[in-house]
């Protein structure tokens, strides 16, 4: 069972969109869904700050041994930060998805576009879980 | 359509240890174990890993031609070995092109071909076009033969507690056995597809979960690996992968596997066409490669040298050993050499590669 915690929502392609302490900025990652379908990620490509992403639109990609994929943007918004850290060690999204795996902090341009998103309970069904 | 996957022996096993079950070659196989790719490479390169590979079939040859057929079939000479030893050879078409690489192993009453699991009924097919000319016997053990690789440097240390009737030792690299492991009756092979020191054993199905069972106990040490580590670590070394880096369409003159070729045998089959390609000499040639940029080189992407397209990646992973882009590409004769500096295209983007010489892992265990 891949771990989908209560206070984080989803988009269909598996990423998670979490409130930060900053009003109206989120993190973005991917699921422990996904990385778990993904396995060992090589490398992962992410924007730099100041970058714009409408929404779903791919901001980056991620390497894993057995296939390449893109990462969109849950809602469009501008890139606040980045995790610099992955990219020295991308194991960290295999091992901690939901925490030191980040990926990016995104200042959400409309919030109401994150009511869209997929509730805990709605990612579950949709991974089939 | 719909496609029923075979199942080795060993899938409820593979289930339990939580694998992720793909299909390969018709058979449902597990890619990874939930320790994940990476750490599995790492097993067998530092201790010992176990592969399902029973997917691999096996032609028996019976009668009193069978070496003679085998030369006929093979571009290796298995005239050359005693018995009790294997053989890296392949099959060609009459163009050249090859049908398939595999192991040839000399019994004294019987020779076996080992051939991958996805040529398995091409190559059945092809053997059995030239039998007939031949006083032998031809039996597809595939489907009663499981097959295990205990892969790794500590592959010997941990097998020989569980075959007391025999010394490990005394079986040299690309030699084998028959004997018992774990009281199951094996053909013991010192061969793999990893770099690494390490047996294969061959077995009856209805042993098989024992084998395995009692393969995995051993103080814990030795751990299932699956196909995607079986892949990074056969890159590593260069060992061609049939459909990746040989096909139908390619010479082993043309894929650096000039050695497995004896021109100077008996005739054989695809002869003649390695004949003429030598004495014109070849036009492309296999190479390795490292980018020089950060990328992932997966099978497929484009290849330049200068303006000119040059096939495509043909294998390509970020080396678990290594931590860099390495990958197998062709190019023209004249410019496959290690130094050659050329281009891969990922997504649009070209970046910079640099043939360099094989294998990529050169620390193996592999004796």
């Amino acid at each position: 069972m891949s771990k989908i915690p209560d206070d984080l929502v989803f988009t269909e392609e598996h990423e998670y969109v979490q409130q930060t302490d900053q009003p109206g900025v989120v993190t973005v990652g991917i699921t422990d869904y996904a990385q778990g379908e993904l396995g060992d990620v090589v490398y992962v490509d992410l924007p730099k700050p100041g970058a714009k992403f409408g929404k779903m639109e791919p901001f980056g990609t991620i390497e894993a041994v057995k296939a390449v994929s893109e990462l969109f943007c849950p809602v469009a918004g501008e890139i606040v930060e980045v995790n610099d850290g992955i990219e020295g060690d991308p194991s960290v999204i295999n091992k901690d998805p939901y925490g030191g795996g980040w990926m990016i902090r995104l200042r959400v341009k409309n919030p109401k576009d994150l009511d869209e998103l997929l509730s805990p309970k709605d990612y579950a069904a949709h991974i089939g879980q | 359509m719909a496609v029923t996957l075979k199942r080795t022996p060993f899938y409820d096993l593979h289930v339990a240890a939580g694998a992720k079950m793909v299909p390969f070659a018709g058979y449902e196989m597990p890619v990874q174990y939930p320790g994940g790719i990476t750490a599995e490479h790492q097993v067998v390169r530092r201790g010992a890993g176990l592969f399902d590979v029973t997917h691999m079939g096996e032609f028996e040859i019976t009668g009193k031609d069978a070496l003679a057929f085998v030369s006929y079939v093979t571009s290796n000479d298995p005239a050359a070995l005693a018995v009790g030893q294997v053989q890296y050879s392949c099959f060609l078409h009459e163009s050249g092109g090859i049908v398939d690489d595999c192991l040839v192993y000399r019994f004294a009453d019987r020779m076996m071909l080992v051939v991958n699991a996805s040529n398995t009924a091409k190559d059945w097919a092809h053997v059995n076009r030239y039998a007939a000319k031949f006083d032998c016997r031809l039996v597809d053990k595939s489907d009663a033969t499981a097959l295990l690789a205990l892969q790794g440097p500590r592959a010997q240390a941990v097998l020989q507690p569980l075959a007391p009737g025999v010394n490990l030792d005394a079986i040299g690299f690309y030699h084998f056995t028959e004997g018992k492991v774990a009281g199951v009756p094996c053909v013991i092979s010192r061969t793999g597809y990893t770099g690494e020191d390490g047996f294969e054993l061959y077995h009856a199905n209805a042993d098989a979960v024992k084998l395995w069972r009692a393969l995995v106990k051993t103080g814990g040490e030795v751990q299932p690996v699956g196909l995607g580590a079986r892949d990074s670590l056969r890159l590593e070394m260069a060992y061609p992968l049939y459909g990746n880096d040989i096909d139908d369409e390619t010479t082993p003159l043309e894929a650096g596997l000039g050695w497995i070729v004896k021109l100077k045998k008996g005739d054989f089959v695809g002869k003649a066409s390695l004949e003429a390609q030598r004495a014109r000499g070849v036009e492309r040639k296999l190479v390795g490669f490292v980018l020089k940029e950060r990328g992932f080189p997966r099978h497929g992407y484009p290849v330049w040298l200068g303006p000119e397209r040059s096939g495509e990646v043909r294998s390509g992973i970020v080396s678990p050993s290594l931590g860099e882009p390495i990958g197998t590409a062709y190019l023209p004769a004249a410019s496959a050499r290690p130094g050659a500096r050329f281009e891969v295209e990922i997504r649009g983007k070209r970046l910079a590669a640099e043939a360099v010489e094989t294998p990529f892992w050169k620390q193996g265990s592999r004796r």
